[in-house]
């Protein structure tokens, strides 16, 4: 695990797409959309119902290796207004147990807003957004905001073409300002990081994507 | 024999012509009760044949509503039998209408069709499929009489076929008098078709029609002017040859085995085209206008040669061509059969085709099917058991219709010839994966999209599930595309989303028979303008066929005879003569394995004859293997023919590479890393409807199918690997793209069989393997994060001292 900085803060970026904040002992995560799968299936899609299970599971193991104290997630954490109240009994009870365990915040993001019960049922506490030792937790980017800025929204992916080989992987995309956070759901797709609408959210200025493997972490430059 | 109406005799008459001895034969059947199977050449009158006897009944009993039904496998076919059949209709002026019914119908008129139904109608199975699944397809189908499937040798054993024997077991309960005909290319074995079309399997239910043989092919092999290469597969030395046949001949049409094959040979021959002859392409990614348009061209005879694949492999009947040129080797003698049938449709006169062999093993592959075609072999067809995926599309039709009992749906499924063994189980999981997606671990039972009624029956839940399902039902699943354009907007057709990845601005490509330089892309397009710059190769289109079981064991005969080789040129007999000196000539019962050093590397090369498919697949376990072993692997090849692999360490004893415990571990490790099994996973999602190609009011494409179904397949295999969508997966990744079957063959043997010969340097008959190094890749597990930090560093050695994003670490 290699830290990087960020507007002056050290971070570590983990491979499965969450941000460690070592000095706090904070996990941030963008878009779980949870509950994605059972919000397909009642229009007659019948994905797998074990999205959630999938998506907490894994975060769950991240908070114990990392001992995280604190947990952000950075809005869309549930696919639609309703999805806290689908989850099944033991995903519920998996949930509940990580916000007790942890300091929890849910920022609101746009799929999720409006969900006033997400508190009531899954624990942890629900803002609009927060700012943080001088850094800006929120769900999407502003790009008129001039201060340090940690967001999600844009499910950022790194798709390149390489010798033949297409390789797609899920990563952060930084600006001097702005660090965009990868999708952390089992069911979230993605979205090219070069892509012109994640541009014009970071302001159009020049940006990296970076993609964490085990053991570093690489960067790619973006064009601006 | 049958008497024909007098009005048909007169028709007959007044052309010339006399109904021929099977097409009579299908009359007799068609009085007799019987279905039929019409087994005969191209231009034996198959068409006629088949329709024949439903025309005698429409003039002897005319009726009103729908009598017959005609599936072809081919949209742009059925609408040329129309013309075929409605002519005589029209000459004779018989009160018959026929009309046709596919995915280009306009709505208005399928819906009238529905109402009041021509006699005959022309369709294809996912359009049949389609109709079936509205309420009034009971009274619809109620006196349907005959169902024609035409060209059934082309689709029968694959899973359009699987959807059209599914929907001949719901027709037979619609219409229990309804008689099944179907018409074939000549086939290795008809029993497997007199038995697929029966449904129940009882063979004397189907009276099998054999035409004539028409006059033998005249077919030769084209041998360069120099000598015939060590290497390639494509035959591009010959266009000056190949273009001196095109100007004596009146049509030609130029086969080729690849879409990027057919452009390069098209530019070609256009470099030779000093008399500036029309020569036009036609491949299966140009844009519909533009095929259409070359079709056009091809019946008026305005066209003297077209450079084609697959595309035309079915159909569309032109009469005038009297040239068939095979560039590359042909994999299989049905296969170059059928692709001769498209020259000369006069059955007295023989049809003259040419072969191009690309190498030395594909002039043995040649004169292999040369021989086989004298000797009347055709390919052997390999039937398998119906897919999973559209047995769900299908129950989604028939709950669409009219609600139905679990236990009658069953019984109907197994009249259809695939599923006549299917487990009840099964069927059960099935059903239970179309009605709530079929979880063990967790259902969803407050979202169903069929639910069991009081009175026993599933029904849809909502009307919309059925919208749902006829905009998505098909089993044609196309790769993520992209159109190729201009910038003024004009379409050229559409390549792979994979192959567009790979282009980057100024980047040129053969496509359209035009030379294309990238300018970006642009949602779901791909812009590109005309340049004279030359092109790189387009590697679209990427499926290959593999040489065929019988043509393979022919070459590996010829190998070992040297009685054969005076039929061979010089330099192809030299070339295994001094194979026989250097090395060993692979027995037909032996599997020779030959090792030698080479530049600091160690290359060890297997003469398998198993095909591409499996091949590749055995290169990829064998490296594994030799990856354990500690051999330090760097690669292998594989052709038609023969395995490389080069290594930093010596192979010395191959014996335990090959054993046949590799297909139970290596196998499936690694099919579950590979795409291939994601690939599979994506197929049978859209087809048995986990996923939707298009949402009520949204018009998706390819690019756009609602999910990543690669996420959903890493879900599904976590928290349930024995999901049945996953074990559909399973099932058509080893049939199709592993060829495991052929595989396995040669692992259960291949102990006994080996015969290692360790060389002190390369073979004669390993250097056509081995030119192809440096043009395949290798892949492994990790190799992606390898090129991931290959990348960055090139890219940060590109791009350093970049100050605005420095700061960033």
């Amino acid at each position: 695990m290699v830290p990087f900085s960020f507007a002056g803060t050290e971070f570590v970026a983990l491979a499965p797409g969450a941000l460690f904040w070592e000095r706090r002992r904070a996990l941030l995560v963008a878009d779980l959309h949870l509950e994605k799968a059972s919000f397909y299936a009642r229009s007659g899609q019948m994905l797998p119902p074990y999205d959630s299970d999938a998506t907490l599971e894994e975060l769950a193991e991240l908070v114990a290796q990392t001992s995280a104290e604190e947990v952000w997630c950075l809005g869309d954490s549930f696919h639609d207004a309703e999805g806290c109240e689908r989850l099944a009994n033991e995903t519920r009870d998996l949930l509940r147990r990580l916000t007790s365990e942890a300091r929890w915040t849910w920022i609101a993001g746009n799929h999720d807003v409006g969900a006033r019960r997400l508190a009531d049922h899954c624990g942890g506490r629900v803002l609009g957004e927060a700012e943080v030792d001088g850094l800006l937790l929120r769900h999407e980017a502003d790009p008129r905001e001039m201060r340090p800025e940690l967001s999600g929204h844009y499910h950022p992916k790194l798709r390149l073409t390489l010798k033949g080989r297409h390789v797609a992987r899920r990563c952060f995309v930084a600006t001097a300002t702005k660090l965009i956070l990868p999708a952390f759901g089992a069911l979230t797709g993605g979205m090219d990081a070069g892509d012109p609408v994640i541009r014009k959210a970071l302001g159009n200025r020049a940006a990296q994507a970076l993609v964490p493997l085990a053991d570093r972490l690489l960067r790619f430059p973006l064009a601006a | 024999m049958s008497d024909l109406p007098p009005i048909l005799a007169h028709w007959f008459e007044t052309r010339g012509w006399r109904p021929r001895r099977h097409q009579l034969a299908m009359l007799d059947a068609a009085r007799a009760g019987k279905s039929a199977l019409l087994v005969a050449p191209t231009g034996a009158g198959k068409t006629l044949a088949g329709f024949l006897p439903s025309l005698v009944e429409l003039i002897e009993q005319p009726t009103d509503g729908l009598h017959t039904l005609y599936v072809s496998p081919l949209k742009a076919l059925a609408v040329d039998i129309q013309r075929n059949l409605l002519g005589p209709i029209e000459e004779m002026d018989l009160p018959i209408r026929v009309e046709t019914r596919t995915g280009d119908t306009p709505s208005d008129r399928k819906a009238r069709q529905r109402v009041k139904p021509p006699q005959m109608l022309l369709t294809t199975p996912e359009s049949l499929s389609l109709l079936l699944s509205y309420p009034d397809a009971a009274q619809l189908f109620a006196n349907l009489k005959t169902i024609v499937i035409d060209e059934v040798h082309a689709f029968a054993p694959s899973k359009r076929g699987d959807l059209l024997a599914l929907c001949l077991a719901r027709l037979q309960r619609l219409a229990p008098a309804l008689r099944r005909v179907a018409l074939s290319a000549t086939v290795a074995d008809p029993d497997l078709y007199r038995g697929w079309l029966s449904g129940d399997g009882d063979l004397d239910s189907v009276i099998l029609v054999e035409g004539d043989p028409g006059a033998e092919p005249d077919i030769a092999i084209m041998l360069p002017q120099e000598r015939i290469p060590w290497s390639g597969h494509s035959g591009r030395y010959a266009a000056e040859q190949v273009m001196r046949q095109i100007e004596v001949h009146k049509i030609s049409i130029i086969f080729c085995n690849t879409r990027s094959l057919a452009e390069l040979i098209f530019q070609d021959l256009w470099a030779v085209n000093d008399r500036h002859l029309p020569i036009g392409i036609h491949h299966g990614s140009l844009d519909i206008e533009a095929r259409r348009k070359v079709e056009a061209a091809m019946a008026a005879g305005k066209l003297r040669a077209l450079v084609a694949t697959a595309s035309l492999d079915l159909g569309v009947d032109w009469g005038d061509v009297d040239l068939v040129i095979q560039m590359g080797a042909p994999k299989g003698s049905s296969r170059l059969l059928q692709r001769i049938g498209r020259a000369n449709h006069r059955l007295d006169e023989p049809s003259k085709a040419l072969i191009v062999p690309g190498n030395r093993f594909e002039y043995l592959e040649a004169r292999a099917a040369v021989d086989a075609v004298e000797a009347g072999e055709r390919d052997p067809d390999v039937f398998r058991p119906g897919a999973l995926d559209v047995l769900a599309q299908h129950l989604m039709a028939c709950a669409a219709a009219e609600p139905f009992a679990q236990a009658d749906m069953l019984a109907e499924v197994r009249e259809a010839a695939p599923y006549a063994t299917l487990p009840e189980d099964m069927f059960d999981r099935v059903l239970s994966f179309v009605a709530t997606g079929g979880y063990a671990l967790r259902a969803y039972d407050q979202y169903k999209r069929l639910t069991l009624d009081a009175d026993g029956l599933w029904r849809v839940s909502h009307p919309r599930f059925i919208t749902q399902y006829r905009l998505n039902a098909g089993i044609i699943v196309e790769a993520a595309m992209l159109t190729v354009r201009f910038r003024n907007g004009r379409s050229l057709g559409k390549v792979e989303e994979g192959f567009a990845a790979s282009l980057a601005p100024g980047d040129t490509f053969f496509f359209s028979g035009l030379s294309l330089e990238v300018e970006g892309v642009k949602g779901e397009d791909l812009y590109v303008r005309a340049t004279s710059k030359p092109a790189r190769i387009p590697t679209y289109g990427g499926a290959r066929m593999p040489i065929s079981t019988n043509l393979a064991d022919r070459v590996r005969h010829f190998l070992h005879e040297p009685e054969e080789w005076p039929r061979f040129p010089p330099d192809v007999r030299e070339w295994l003569e001094m194979q026989q000196r250097r090395s060993v000539l692979p027995a037909p019962d032996k599997l020779l394995i030959e090792t030698f050093p080479r530049e600091g590397r160690h290359y060890m090369v297997v003469y398998s004859f198993e095909g591409w498919n499996a091949h590749q697949s055995l290169g990829m376990l064998v490296t594994r293997r030799m990856e354990t072993a500690g051999l330090q692997p760097i690669g292998f090849v594989s052709s038609d023919y023969a395995i490389a692999t080069y290594s930093l360490k010596p192979v010395t004893d191959p014996r335990p590479l090959f054993s046949p415990d590799i297909l139970e571990h290596e196998f499936v490790d690694w099919v579950q890393e590979s795409a291939l099994l994601k690939r599979a996973f994506r197929e049978v999602a859209v087809i048995g409807g986990l996923v939707e190609r298009q949402h009520p009011g949204k018009r998706k494409t390819g690019r756009q199918v609602t999910f990543s179904t690669d996420l959903i397949y890493d879900v599904l295999r976590r928290y349930e690997p024995e999901h049945l969508l996953l074990q559909a997966a399973w099932a058509d990744a080893k049939a199709r793209m592993t060829d495991v079957g052929r595989l396995g063959r040669l692992l259960d043997t291949a102990a006994e069989r080996i015969e290692h010969v360790d060389l002190e340097r390369v073979s004669p008959l390993a250097v056509p393997v081995l030119v192809l190094i440096g043009r395949e890749r290798v892949a492994a597990g990790t190799v992606d994060d390898a090129l991931l930090i290959e990348a960055e560093a090139l890219v940060a050695e590109a791009m350093c001292g970049d100050s605005d994003i420095n700061h960033v670490a």
